[in-house]
């Protein structure tokens, strides 16, 4: 895997963001931030060139993303020019619920799940573009390109509609939603090739910097902002690092790295000994948690 | 670097999973905190004793690892110097074949497993049957678990030559039968002849490696279904889509199909700029030379060899829902980008799986396989499946559940559709209904057993019969003593039941007459259907709606009471399902209403 890119992956997502245009009725993009979804993002640009992307863009925001992430999202939605939906869970916010106070499950729970499924119905979108991918957890692996969502989000996996040939079936009833994976068969390293080749902006956080971290579940954890209490004469070490997956700040862990390039990037991915999920703090909770997080509406 | 996607499939514990977990493991695709999971989960889950259990990396479902068989196709990407791979794991169980059928038809090869203890099995024959009708010419029979018959080359060769026999005419380019153990990692990565010295042939691996990636497509001449018209501004007009066959630059003249309009190609766009050609595969948008009308489900062809359209074809056809095929339903249906209404007219044959042999059949269950004549409601341009895959192939989805319920392949149009031209009467149904001072109309009376429809639409004729218009009414009970008394009362037998009188009220209504249909009709589909056989305005569906308590109440026929004693099977409303109409022309609520009322509602609506 030199680190080339496959083409045919590139047109195979171009094909499913134009279906998910062709068919649906209200269709909207996940947008996490993340590299995943600047890959996406790219892609729908390409599929509609030279027309503007003709759905919306939303973000679920958690409240604790890191800030780098919320000022990266506002800048390239004024350059790009695209449609910004956020949205944040208001009974969270009110509560004030975070991953420290409250611990990564319920925290992702009510911020990301149940904050999702709100949006949706808020909206009344019936598709919605996720940039997860087969490659990254088991469950994923198993899971459609149209990814049909019974009334109330939930996924059944043991009863998925067969998907042949490069047919999608996007016939849904009332109450019933499709989520659809562009990137489904996409690697981590044809992501970081396909970044490096369009040369597609990133959040800086990707790069190796100095930073401050603390060390948290045996893990780096980055202090972003005062809200991560630290222990009694604690002192943040300032650490070459940089993050391969980005999600809240206190649940994604960093990794020693001096990659400042995206060649060094893709390099040390190429050579990398651990997968990306490692970082997910919420991925450790249990064999098969992803699965009982997507059948209850998680992307 | 290319691409190769394969299948891996067999039957039940064959050792599929164990397969491509030694596979990923032995590339070096499995990281560090996988292997640790890995570790873990073979002790709580594992059946491999002290040993890792790969199949555990790659049954992500909790209830596979509860079960410890696979459910669902699980996609696994590796990759050596020389190609990519993406892997489709699908199970071997009988009932979830239409998931083996998902990974089977995006795959170019296939790897069969065989358990060397058991043979060929049924199993092994239905998945080579379908990987056969979806056109996937390059098989690895990989003969598993040669430690446990201490490597007989015996045992090896009267596999190899059963599977071969079997296998004659299912069309395969190449068979490469391997001996291997994927527990051991025998000949999986690297050949090793220590424990089989009497075999000197590749490793799966290596025949992965070397299997032809290119499909039939690219030699093909270009076409391209529309998949979505790129109209920003005046300025810009393209048609975006996936060359589905064939090359195409600048400058070439092509069709559109099925209008049969010319341009030629201006620019191709891809992405922010454009490109001097592109080839099948390509996802690109088209500039054409001309304003020319296509749409979405149109297919743009090169001029000299545009592409073929029609509306019925012969197919080979997998059923993949627990509901039966109802010849005669309408289904909606997805072919490249055009979605139209089929309906299967005619099952020639169906296979049996384990012989070959073509048995006949009046439905078609989960898993079955037939060849069938197919009708779509418009034409659609197409190639046969075996020449081109894009233009070849439709799902069939359920109208109610939109579940998707059958996988098709084209193998020709039936000239039938384009020969047989209807007779042109110069005497027509408007010179008929105008002398008798009317219009034509089909109104359809729908509801349950001892709902009124036969009072109310007796009621009514003589209504209209007293004003002048010539009638005449097709009542449930009275059809089945004739026409459809060789019918029953099962969900096919109904379908079929109501196919016949919608077709006998359609010659009726082109006699002029003003006709009235009396029958249960209980599913939608089948008043769709009949619907679709007349003109706008021309059928007025009535629904007769009072409640089943009420009906049974009045049990004029004492129907609902045989029923509950179970002496009548298939009883609407009992033990058969009546879906009620979602937006009918009229409805009547007969506790609300006496019959005369009723009469008066529909007498109304026929005047305005």
């Amino acid at each position: 895997m030199g680190g080339d890119f496959s083409l045919e992956l590139e047109s195979e997502s171009i094909e499913i963001i134009r279906e998910v245009a062709a068919t649906a009725a209200k269709p909207v993009m996940l947008y996490s931030i993340g590299k995943d979804s600047s890959v996406m993002l790219r892609l729908a640009q390409k599929a509609f060139y030279p027309g503007p992307i003709p759905f919306p863009l939303m973000h679920i925001d958690t409240t604790w993303k890191f800030r780098e992430m919320i000022a990266f999202r506002d800048r390239r939605a004024a350059e790009i020019g695209f449609k910004l939906i956020t949205y944040t869970n208001p009974r969270g916010a009110a509560e004030g619920i975070g991953p420290i106070t409250h611990g990564s499950a319920y925290h992702t729970d009510v911020m990301k799940t149940e904050a999702l499924k709100q949006a949706l119905d808020l909206h009344g979108f019936d598709v919605a573009f996720g940039g997860a991918r087969r490659d990254e957890e088991k469950s994923r692996a198993k899971e459609r390109i149209f990814s049909f969502r019974a009334p109330g989000h939930r996924w059944e996996p043991k009863v998925q509609r067969p998907e042949l040939w490069n047919l999608y079936n996007a016939r849904i009833n009332t109450g019933e939603t499709i989520r659809v994976f562009p990137l489904s068969n996409w690697t981590e390293a044809d992501v970081w090739a396909y970044i490096r080749q369009e040369n597609i902006p990133i959040v800086p956080l990707y790069f190796a910097a100095s930073r401050p971290v603390v060390k948290r579940y045996g893990q780096w954890i980055m202090v972003d902002d005062h809200r991560l209490p630290l222990e009694p004469g604690e002192k943040p070490r300032t650490l070459m690092v940089r993050f391969r997956t980005l999600g809240c700040y206190p649940l994604t862990a960093a990794v020693e790295s001096t990659a400042t390039t995206l060649d060094e990037i893709v390099a040390e991915t190429l050579g990398a000994t651990t997968s990306e999920r490692q970082g997910r703090v919420i991925d450790h909770d249990g064999a098969g948690s992803m699965e009982r997080k997507k059948q209850e509406g998680y992307f | 670097m290319d691409t190769l996607r394969f299948i891996t499939c067999g039957s039940v514990d064959d050792g599929k999973s164990t397969l491509i977990g030694r596979l990923l493991y032995e590339t070096k695709l499995i990281f560090e905190d996988q292997l640790e999971a890995l570790k873990a989960d073979s002790k709580k889950f594992g059946t491999q004793g002290e040993r890792l259990d790969f199949a555990l990396l790659v049954d992500g479902l909790q209830a596979e690892r509860e079960q410890g068989i696979t459910i669902d196709v699980a996609y696994r990407f590796f990759a050596t110097p020389r190609r990519r791979f993406i892997v489709a794991d699908t199970p071997g169980h009988e009932q979830y074949t239409r998931n083996m059928a998902t990974g089977a038809s995006t795959a170019q090869a296939a790897v069969l497993l065989i358990d060397a203890r058991k043979g060929v099995l049924v199993q092994t024959k239905r998945h080579s049957r379908i990987v056969s009708m979806l056109g996937i010419r390059h098989v690895a029979l990989a003969v598993n678990k040669m430690d446990l018959v201490d490597w007989s080359q015996l045992v090896f060769d009267e596999i190899e030559l059963a599977y071969r026999r079997f296998a004659q005419d299912l069309g395969f380019e190449t068979i490469a039968a391997i001996p291997l153990s994927a527990l051991e990692g025998h000949n999986v990565v690297d050949p090793r002849h220590a424990a089989m010295p009497w075999y000197r042939g590749q490793s799966l691996l290596q025949w992965l490696e070397s299997v032809p990636t290119e499909g039939r497509e690219a030699a093909q001449p270009f076409a391209m279904p529309v998949q979505w018209v790129n109209r920003p501004n005046l300025d810009f007009r393209g048609f975006s889509g996936r060359v589905g066959s064939g090359s195409v630059k600048p400058g070439d003249s092509v069709r559109v199909s099925p209008s049969g309009v010319t341009s030629r190609v201006k620019e191709i766009v891809v992405g922010t700029g454009s490109i001097a050609a592109a080839t099948a595969g390509q996802s690109v948008t088209l500039v054409l030379e001309d304003e020319v009308d296509a749409s979405r489900g149109d297919v743009i062809a090169v001029a000299s060899n545009p592409v073929e359209s029609a509306d019925q074809f012969e197919a080979d056809l997998l059923w993949m829902s627990e509901h039966a095929l109802l010849p005669g339903r309408p289904y909606a249906a997805l072919i490249h980008t055009k979605s139209a209404s089929v309906s299967i007219t005619h099952i020639k044959h169906r296979l049996d799986i384990n012989s070959g042999a073509h048995l006949a059949a009046k439905t078609l269950g989960l898993n079955e396989i037939a060849t069938v004549n197919v009708s779509f409601d418009r034409s659609v341009p197409f190639a046969p499946y075996k020449e081109n895959k894009r233009l070849g192939a439709f799902i069939v989805i359920d109208k109610l559940t939109n579940e998707t319920v059958g996988a098709a392949i084209i193998h020709f149009a039936l000239r039938r559709a384009v020969n047989v031209h209807w007779q042109a009467l110069e005497v027509t149904k408007t010179v008929r209904a105008e002398m008798k001072h009317q219009q034509a109309r089909c109104l359809w009376f729908t509801g349950l057993s001892g709902s009124g429809k036969s009072t109310v639409a007796n009621l009514l004729e003589k209504r209209l019969h007293a004003d002048g218009r010539h009638t005449y009414i097709l009542d449930g009970d009275n059809v089945r003593h004739g026409l459809n008394r060789d019918l029953g009362f099962t969900e096919a037998d109904r379908v079929e039941n109501i196919r016949r009188v919608a077709e006998v009220a359609k010659l009726l209504v082109d006699a002029g007459l003003i006709v009235l249909v009396a029958f249960i009709s209980p599913y939608r589909a089948e008043r769709q259907l009949a619907r679709g056989l007349f003109e706008d305005g021309e059928f007025i569906e009535v629904f007769v709606d009072t409640p089943l308590e009420e009906c049974e109440r009045r049990d004029v026929k004492g129907l609902y009471a045989k029923a509950r004693r179970g002496e009548l099977k298939n009883f609407t409303g009992i033990d058969s399902d009546y879906e009620p109409p979602e937006s009918p022309e009229i409805h009547l609520r007969t506790i609300a209403s006496q019959p005369e009322a009723c009469v008066d509602q529909i007498v109304h609506l026929l005047k305005s």
